[in-house]
């Protein structure tokens, strides 16, 4: 088999074991929560009797690990049963919401990666010079403001004295593409503002680490344009920590993102889950908390990957 | 009737001089407050209301677990929805006085058990179905059964019996009770076809406005109701309700002209807001409070001079300008006031005086300093009342150790456990009703452990009694006895603040019964 294909193999076997894991932690959480679900659902005014009943109508007098595995039977066919709080279908309510959160990391990561690269580009370019320290102070200063404060300031001058963009951001299916994207401009700028400094600063520095080498010396030697050695010759050879760093961002664009969910009143996962623990609702919190770790391990993963056939040493082997 | 009060009042129905305002001006020339609301009432028909438009309302106090269940409804997203799209048999109005709703008109039998509700006829489900009275039995029956999980079980335990008859619903209680008629407003008690058994959150009603998008936690989308029996309200085509939870943006999205009303604004940035171009800020004194409760018979609060002491030791003054921002009223150691129907007036406001609590701690003959617990989930500013409440009471030589708890748990482990502590009532629709929740010796409630037999006795007495002018002097001795032997301190009553925009929105009308105009905001308001 070649080397590529079996370390990716044992990759994507790591992260489903990995996925397992969080699963039986997540449900072994829920269970140590006070109170048990059957009280949670009826209430303080329950009586003995309702409970019992309800109690093995729900199969709650079974072992744990039995549970366990008809929870994680169910999640495995994107049955997450039904929400304790409002019965409403929890693979349902979660699928809109998920789709909500996905569209807004999207648009925010289409414009901060490449942003993000081509900034970190210039700043090598450029080293220790006024575009380098202009770009780094500005990142940094956006990162470092809280994003619930950086999110008040963009509202205050861009929705409340220079109506340019809504305030609030609620979307719903019956918007048309553009209407959504209208809708969600201020939060995007926010999770853009404070995803860029992190990733603008880890490409600015993988690079210049790689500009000392020999053959970024051999092809300034050769005359090719600055930008074009640092974009051609040194960029390749440090995808692999940028691409690292690009997926950890992604990441807490999807699961991250509760308090600019909160300030821009976007329904996303984070909301709904915070509405849901304040309930203890179970199946939700269960539901959202594999979700979140799926996508978490699911783009570490893709890290893994790329790093690995970014990698010329890994792809041809002696 | 005087040309200017005339114009006071058109200018009032425009939004342009606030109710209180008005209600002021009115007295200065002459003219009783009663009378100065109808007239009010009538300049804001005269300008008469405009049909047509959309509101769309920021509100906070929603959660993606919110059910079209009115059983369930505990938050303010909810409550609003629920009053834009459904009735009640009767409803309260801005003065306190039952209005009839549902409900056309009703009588009681001269012992107050057996009560007679005739019910409006033609009134039409959102379904189309019409309303019977066999609907309003089956409602009333699914929110007193033992087994519901209704907010409205505590206020229906006292039914015996609910039947139809004829046009009429027929009430039997197992104890007198005047209030049964106010009781029925009760936000819970929606009416719903078949009683909402089989379904209880199908989200048909009867109201102003029916459901056409419901998104919990995020938005709530209503339609004018064209069969509506009650033609002079539901002015609006659409009504549109999001939850934005965040204060600031909600403030934004109103500043900003996203929303053209708000509800929950905090009292310290009340001012701020109110300057903004065309938003007026609505507070309506309410019936919430916010309190000290002492255990009567936990040492050393049992001794009535040292809690004498403490109820002259404290600020009211500066506790309202300074926690309350200005937004509400001084308390007087009763849970109710003059918001409420059949209060009495004449009951002697209590002040502060640091002299008279230094001569009553004396008398007590306590020493030592007294342990107050309180935690920001009591009420908002509470810990900062506590230290005002500290250096209030050292003026007059009493020493108080603030202790500050934790929020978790607080009304788990603290409230009604500790013998001295914050703590916050929502306020009832009627004196009887607050005091049966928690002043009545056996109430599960009794934050205070007052246990008066005569003020007992007195309550019961009132609450059979359907001579106004009896019950208002019983209640007038109830308060004497609360305010001057319980162990509540209230230094405060909370408004309900909300904000419009006056551009936008007419005919806002203040009332001090719930927040947004008792939940009616959507319904009676029109577009400017």
């Amino acid at each position: 088999m070649h080397p590529v294909v079996k370390l990716l193999a044992q990759r994507i076997a790591l992260g489903i074991l990995l996925l397992l894991a969080a699963s039986v932690l997540i449900f072994g959480g829920t269970q140590i929560l006070p109170g048990d679900v059957a009280q949670a659902i009826l209430g303080q005014q329950a009586t003995p009797v309702a409970l019992a009943n309800l109690r093995a109508q729900m199969g709650l007098n079974d072992p744990a690990y039995i549970r366990y595995f008809h929870w994680l039977f169910g999640a495995m066919h994107g049955d997450f049963g039904t929400s304790l709080a409002n019965g409403s279908d929890v693979a349902t309510d979660i699928a809109g919401r998920l789709a909500n959160t996905l569209f807004l990391a999207a648009t925010a990561a289409i414009i901060a990666v490449p942003t993000a690269i081509t900034l970190g580009l210039i700043s090598v370019r450029y080293q220790g010079r006024w575009p380098d320290k202009v770009i780094s102070a500005v990142t940094l200063a956006t990162v470092s403001v809280p994003e619930f404060l950086l999110g008040y300031i963009l509202m205050f001058f861009l929705a409340v004295e220079y109506p340019i963009a809504p305030s609030v951001s609620t979307i719903y299916d019956s918007m048309g593409f553009f209407e959504k994207l209208h809708a969600i401009v201020l939060p995007v700028m926010v999770l853009v503002l404070v995803v860029l400094g992190h990733m603008m600063r880890m490409t600015r520095a993988a690079i210049l680490n790689v500009m000392q080498s020999a053959y970024i010396e051999t092809a300034e030697l050769k005359g090719i344009r600055p930008f074009l050695v640092i974009f051609r010759h040194a960029f390749p050879n440090a995808v692999s920590p940028v691409v690292n760093v690009v997926m950890i961002n992604l990441a807490y664009l999807v699961v991250g993102v509760v308090v600019v969910e909160v300030v821009f009143v976007f329904p996303g996962m984070g909301q709904y889950l915070v509405d849901h623990v304040a309930k203890r609702d179970v199946p939700v919190v269960q539901a959202c908390g594999l979700v979140f770790a799926a996508v978490y391990i699911g783009l570490n993963m893709l890290a893994d990957v790329i790093s690995i056939l970014a990698n010329p040493r890994l792809r041809h082997p002696k | 009737m005087s040309d200017e009060l005339n114009y006071l009042a058109a200018r009032a129905a425009r939004g342009l001089l606030n109710r209180r305002a008005f209600l002021g001006r009115a007295a200065a020339l002459g003219v009783t407050a009663t009378m100065a609301n109808t007239l009010l009432a009538s300049a804001v028909r005269a300008a008469g209301p405009k049909a047509g438009g959309t509101l769309t309302m920021g509100l906070g106090g929603g959660e993606s677990t919110n059910s079209l269940d009115p059983g369930l409804d505990a938050s303010q997203v909810p409550f609003m929805y629920m009053s834009t799209m459904g009735n009640m048999l009767t409803t309260v109005d801005p003065m306190g006085n039952l209005e009839a709703s549902l409900a056309e008109s009703w009588d009681s039998s001269p012992d107050a058990i057996t009560w007679t509700f005739k019910i409006r006829k033609g009134v039409e489900f959102h379904n189309g179905a019409t309303m019977t009275v066999d609907d309003v039995v089956k409602t009333l029956q699914r929110h007193s059964d033992k087994n519901s999980k209704s907010g409205a079980l505590g206020i229906m335990q006292g039914i015996a019996d609910l039947k139809a008859d004829g046009d009429n619903l027929v009430v039997t209680l197992k104890t007198a009770n005047a209030d049964l008629p106010y009781l029925m407003a009760d936000y819970h008690l929606i009416m719903q076809p078949g009683g909402g058994i089989d379904k209880p959150d199908a989200g048909i009603f009867t109201g102003a406005y029916k459901l056409k998008t419901f998104e919990p936690g995020v938005r709530v989308v209503m339609e004018k109701n064209p069969n509506y029996w009650d033609s002079s309200v539901g002015h609006f085509d659409t009504v549109e309700m999001l939850v934005i939870n965040d204060a600031t943006a909600r403030n934004a999205a109103l500043q900003s002209g996203q929303v053209q009303m708000v509800n929950q604004v905090e009292p310290k940035v009340a001012d701020l807001l109110k300057r903004g171009k065309n938003i007026t800020v609505a507070a309506a004194a309410g019936h919430g409070i916010y309190v000290f409760n002492m255990f009567c018979d936990t040492a050393p609060f049992d001794n009535n001079d040292l809690r004498m002491a403490l109820k002259l030791a404290i600020d009211r003054e500066e506790m309202v300008k300074k926690i309350l921002a200005g937004y509400g009223t001084v308390g007087n150691d009763m849970p109710v006031n003059a918001s409420y129907p059949l209060f009495d007036d004449t009951i002697p406001q209590r002040t502060y005086d640091p002299e008279a609590a230094a001569a009553a701690y004396k008398k007590s003959g306590h020493s030592g300093s007294i342990l107050l617990r309180t935690a920001d989930a009591a009420f908002p500013g509470a810990i900062d009342a506590a230290a005002l409440y500290q250096q209030s009471a050292k003026k007059a030589g009493i020493t108080l150790e603030i202790k500050r708890e934790p929020n978790d748990g607080y009304w788990n482990d603290v409230w009604n456990k500790q013998p001295f502590s914050a703590s916050y009532w929502g306020g009832r629709a009627t004196q009887d009703q607050m005091y049966s929740t928690a002043y009545l010796s056996t109430a599960d409630w009794n934050d205070t452990r007052f246990k008066d037999p005569k003020f007992d006795a007195l309550l019961m007495q009132g609450r059979a009694e359907l001579d106004q002018t009896k019950r208002k002097a019983i209640y007038s001795e109830m308060g004497h006895i609360m305010r001057d032997t319980g162990g509540l301190i209230c230094p405060m009553f909370n408004n309900f603040i909300a904000a419009y925009r006056n551009d936008k929105i007419e005919g806002w009308l203040d009332n001090p019964n719930q927040d947004m105009m008792n939940g009616l905001a959507a319904v009676k308001c029109w577009a400017a």
